[in-house]
């Protein structure tokens, strides 16, 4: 079988850009040291929010523009433009791509970004990382000994993230 | 059939309310009701509160584990305010529990009654034999399997007794995957404390209650298949062994 389903690395950023969370799932990758990790997720953070806000928008159809605008009342230029959704708001970078892995980011509508580096072929990246959330939000949040922003040190989450990661190859 | 106290009599704002038949009352309620929302506890528009429940409707009445988590999370961060160490913060938890294990123990008695002798309203007075537990291994069995299905859905792994010949008032119970733990890690440097000792706070109210005096508390005992294996540890009081002899003498069951 060519079609490997393999999850390299997870990794958890908080709302303010700070490391909360790191693990591998695969000997032989690379090591950093918890510095360079540490850089690693607040470069990302910073480099997330810029994808965010370079998000193009895009002109309205001149059509529906003309007959609001009358000539006595001109419109400001900025309300002229919009996201190509406009009800689904500005997600930033949603995954980069590489031909040996591939990284997915998942942000949560709290802030939390979720980075799960895969190989590039793994399927089914979406559900992975639904089911990290969930253990997530049942093994960190509902712990009582858990600081909210802080790292994460609950050895119940790795457990249970271990098994069913192994559970899934 | 003894009918359920209603809410509407434990509210002020209705007293003036005329009494009449119930489906007048209903709409009495509704209209009393509407103009101050704010005041007095909620109302399900049904007027099915926990108060109107019957009390042995058992079934459905399950709540969310994950509100029991939340509530649960906050419960121990509550006891962990002020603390002094691990021993004082169980022996918090353990108070938390105490007075609901006095109180479930009505309510199991109540329900083990009327479900076991189904001709109650027959003969009310002779059919529920009197089913309080005398002896001790009544007691732990009464807590392994019904108190335990009452509060978890199932029965408690495993009851053993003391094999030390020097601590015959020691009974264990076992629980392989408590409940109340699901969602906990205890850090590292707390490694010894045990939220549990919640549920073992429960128990030790439950033996009170039926006249047992005991001190109870709760151990980590993990295993490769369950890490978060708990035995709760029963110990009874020099008295209650003494009454134990007693009534093993005379031949009480």
């Amino acid at each position: 079988m060519l079609h490997t389903q393999a999850v390299f690395s997870l990794i958890i950023i908080n709302k303010a850009g700070g490391l909360i969370y790191q693990r591998e799932f695969q000997a032989g990758l690379r090591k950093l040291s918890t510095n360079d990790y540490l850089v690693l997720a607040g470069t990302f953070h910073g480099v997330h929010a810029i994808t965010r806000s370079i998000t193009p928008k895009i002109p309205l159809a001149p059509t529906t523009n003309s007959p609001a605008a009358s000539p006595g009342t001109s419109t400001p230029a900025a309300s002229s433009y919009s996201y190509p959704n406009p009800g689904a708001s500005v997600s930033g970078l949603d995954y980069l791509e590489s031909d040996k892995f591939r990284l997915t980011c998942f942000q949560t509508l709290t802030g939390t970004k979720f980075l799960l580096f895969t190989d590039p072929m793994t399927g089914n990246v979406e559900t992975i990382i639904n089911k990290i959330y969930d253990l997530y939000a049942d093994y960190v949040m509902k712990n009582p000994f858990y600081q909210l922003e802080m790292p994460v040190r609950c050895e119940a989450f790795d457990r249970h993230l271990g098994a069913w990661l192994r559970g899934r190859t | 059939m003894a009918a359920p106290p209603r809410h509407s009599s434990m509210m002020a704002t209705n007293a003036g309310a005329p009494q009449s038949g119930a489906n007048d009352r209903q709409q009495v309620t509704q209209q009393s009701l509407t103009p101050q929302p704010t005041q007095g506890l909620r109302v399900p528009s049904n007027r099915k509160t926990i108060y109107d429940r019957h009390l042995n409707r058992s079934r459905n009445a399950e709540s969310s584990r994950a509100s029991f988590a939340y509530l649960f999370g906050e419960m121990v961060t509550y006891a962990q305010r002020r603390v002094t160490g691990i021993q004082d913060l169980e022996k918090r938890l353990n108070e938390q529990g105490y007075p609901l294990g006095l109180r479930l123990l009505d309510l199991l008695f109540y329900r083990s009654t009327s479900t076991s002798s189904s001709a109650l309203s027959s003969s009310s007075t002779s059919s529920s034999p009197p089913n309080r537990p005398l002896r001790i291994i009544t007691l732990l069995h009464l807590i392994h399997g019904p108190l335990w299905r009452l509060l978890f859905q199932r029965s408690a792994d495993a009851l053993e007794h003391s094999v030390s010949p020097d601590t015959p008032n020691e009974y264990m119970i076992t629980d392989n995957d408590p409940l109340v733990n699901t969602y906990i890690s205890v850090p590292r440097e707390m490694s010894m404390l045990n939220c549990a000792a919640f549920v073992a706070g429960i128990i030790e109210g439950v033996c009170d209650g039926c006249g047992f005096e005991a001190k109870v508390s709760a151990h980590n005992q993990p295993t490769e298949m369950w890490p978060s294996r708990t035995v709760f540890l029963v110990r009874f009081g020099d008295s209650v062994m003494e009454r134990e002899k007693v009534l093993e003498r005379n031949g009480v069951k």
